[in-house]
This record gives C-alpha cells, sequence and structure tokens, in this order.
C-alpha cells in the first residue's frame, strides 16, 4: 500500500454507523483523516456533500478517488484492501457468511429498533423540542427487547461474540447501535448479564477507540441527565 | 467440491429473498434440492424448521451440516462456495465493495417499502382487513423515492445497478420489485430506464427467473377470482 493516501471518512459521531467505522479505522492504525459532518446542523445537505454522496448520508469513505457509503460496505472493504487480522472479517466462507449473515439481519432488527428508540426518546422531544410520543416510544422499546433476546439466546448463545469466538465487524456495529440509547442515560443491557459481558468484552478489545469515539454519547448523556 | 451433497434450500417463493436464492441456485447449476415452507401456512413456525432457524424465517439454506440464514449472506457465500462467474460478487476489492454498498442499502431501502407496499395492498386484504389508504399512498410515496434512487444514483452511468455486469444486487433487486406485481401493479411501469434495467435482468437470467416468479403471476391472475393461490409442486432438482 506505498504511496497510497490516507483514506478520507466523512462521518458524524452522533451517527452509529460513523462511530463503528471511526473505531475500525483507528484500532487498525488505518492512516485516515476525518472530515466531520453535522446532520444536526444540515451539513449533509450542503451541494458539496451531497456531489460526494447524492444519498446524503454519512458516513461516506474516500479512499484515493473511490468513494464508498454504507458502513457494512466500508467496513468489509477496509477489511480486505488493509490487510487487518482475519477475525475482523475472516476469509473462511463459512466463517465470513456468518458475519455477512449478522450484517444484514442488523438492518432490519438491532439498527431499525435502536435508531428507533433513538428518535423518540432524544432526537425528537431533547433535540429538536417536540414532545416524546409515549406509545410509539412504547413500542420501540418493546422491539428493541425483542432484538435483545435474538443477541442473547440466538447469536451469542454458545459463543463469545456475536459469530464466533473472536471480535469481528458484527460485534463492531452491534455495540456502537447498543450505546446509542445511553445519550438519554438509557442502558438498555442493564438487565442483561450476558449482554453486559459481551459488550465488556468488545469494549477491552477496542480499548481506547471505542471510548473516543463515543464521547459524544457520553456527554450527550451528562447534559440530558443533569436536567432530571 | 466432489462428493459434496446438494445444499438445500428452505424456500416460500411468495418471498423475494426466497425467489432471489432459487434463481441463484439455479442460474448458475448448483446442485441444490428445495423444501418448501409455506409461511402462509405457518410453517416456519413448526418445532422442526423452528430448530432449523430460531429466527422463523427464510430462506435458510443447509450446506452438508452448515445451516445459514439472510439471502444477503446466503447469496454471497453461494457465489464464493461454488466457484460462479465472478461478475456476480466481484473479487476486486473495489467492484465487491459497490455490490456490498448496493446489498447494504436494499435492506432499508428497496426492501422495506416493498415489503410495506405488499402488506397493504395484498397481504392484509386477503387477510380479511381493510386497506388503510394513507399507509398504502405512503408506501407507494416511499417506494417512488427509492425508484428515483435507483435510476438517478445506481444505474445513473452504467447498465446494472453495480458496474457494467449482472451482479447479485441486480438478482436481489429485481425480485423486490416484482413483489407488487402480486397486487396486479407494476411499479416500473413508467420508468423506462428502469424498464429496460428489468429486462436486460431478465433476459441474462432467463428462465430461471420467470420459473422463480410463477407464483407471482399465478397471485396476480387470481386476484379477482375469490381463490386462495397454491405453490406448484416442485420435485428435487
Amino acid at each position: 500500500m506505498a504511496g497510497r493516501q490516507a483514506v478520507k471518512a466523512y462521518l458524524d459521531l452522533m451517527s452509529q454507523p460513523c462511530r463503528a467505522v471511526l473505531i475500525f479505522l483507528k484500532n487498525n492504525k488505518i492512516p485516515h483523516t476525518v472530515e466531520h459532518i453535522a446532520i444536526r446542523k444540515g451539513q449533509q445537505k450542503t451541494p458539496e456533500f451531497t456531489k460526494l454522496n447524492p444519498m446524503q448520508k454519512v458516513p461516506v469513505l474516500e479512499d484515493n478517488g473511490f468513494v464508498l457509503t454504507e458502513s457494512d460496505a466500508i467496513l468489509k472493504y477496509l477489511a480486505t484492501v488493509y490487510n487487518v487480522p482475519d477475525h475482523w472479517y475472516p476469509k473462511l466462507p463459512e466463517k465470513r457468511a456468518r458475519v455477512d449473515e449478522y450484517t444484514a439481519w442488523h438492518h432490519a432488527n438491532t439498527r431499525l429498533h435502536s435508531s428507533t428508540v433513538f428518535l423518540h426518546e432524544v432526537l425528537f422531544p431533547l433535540m429538536m423540542g417536540q414532545p416524546t410520543n409515549p406509545a410509539k416510544l412504547e413500542k420501540a422499546l418493546s422491539d428493541l427487547d425483542g432484538t435483545l433476546d435474538k443477541l442473547e439466546n440466538m447469536f451469542l448463545k454458545r459463543q463469545a461474540f456475536l459469530c464466533g469466538e473472536d471480535i469481528s465487524l458484527a460485534d463492531l456495529l452491534a455495540v456502537c447501535e447498543l450505546m446509542q440509547p445511553l445519550s438519554s442515560g438509557r442502558d438498555i443491557l442493564k438487565n442483561r448479564p450476558k449482554l453486559l459481558i459481551w459488550r465488556s468484552r468488545v469494549q477491552s478489545a477496542l480499548s481506547d477507540s471505542f471510548d473516543e469515539a463515543h464521547a459524544i454519547v457520553y456527554r450527550l448523556r451528562d447534559k440530558f441527565t443533569a436536567k432530571l
């Protein structure tokens, strides 16, 4: 990879998938620069950013002219091109398939329900000043509960990490999602020892890069719980 | 791959993702058997199927003891393990990343909006619930936005969603976009660019596409007749 420029990551660290990308870059010491795009200020809708990504979404990765969106694709691309340790995205087809299985399932499950809780508990009421819809929040929490049951009882049934005995991209994506509700002081894992242990394992494996990426979540938590 | 047993696919062909898996198996002549699981009869909730897949979802692939769910993962696994033509899931990182990019985007966009439309226009009425016109309108509007993006972004300068060749992305998308046909609605009919793309995809997939979609055509044709759709008898292939 000699002569290659550092990749450029366009991120808003309020976004769960953006944090996953940043953690992966840092943890694997992949040379990178970060351009912060603040969604709350509409910076993903500027003509400049829209030219880069017409979908107006983050994260976006730019690697020497190659522009890529979608955190799944970004992480898998980085894992392949930058020769990271195999456990992130194993080469063996059956092992790789397990990671692809989780990252697919993730969209309509972990990501969807975690985002919906965040929307109704933090974004609308605390950040946009709109009233909370208690029925919608209840439903979101209930859906998320179902997801957590499945994470515990299926993915983590007999193994230390979501896709096997080693940490992978699946754990990285999942943990960033499951940290999101902490923004309003809600620890959705607190009554679930199995998931708390899993989260600890993941945090240990990621050490500093995890806390650095999540600084914004902790800040929001402190800000919102101070109001109570 | 000598002495490998045929893979087993657990499918309900009313499901878009299941059709994609079947088409891929047939088109690439991957030795397989199909076990039909009828969602409308609750067959995904039997103790036997639940043991196979606790998520109680389809499709499921079983390859010599290795059980895999999620159509994305199944297609990518088959493409890798069975040495199919490279265009399906290219090895070159930038090209592969484009396919991964679409298959990720597919979930919250094409798949979500198609499924919602199908729910409100076909499924709920068939179950005796009144159609909610507002929700149907919203589903159509959301889907319209998705179709705009498919046309103007993915297909902006290329023949297929991820490049000049057909890939897993086109297969997944084409199966999704056929679903509203169950309710007699061709969502691509006013969009020549997407119609051309769909033709290209159908040509590339020839017989396997129509075989897999026979059920969709049947449901569409039975719409005004008051009878339930039936599954075709499927022998081991």
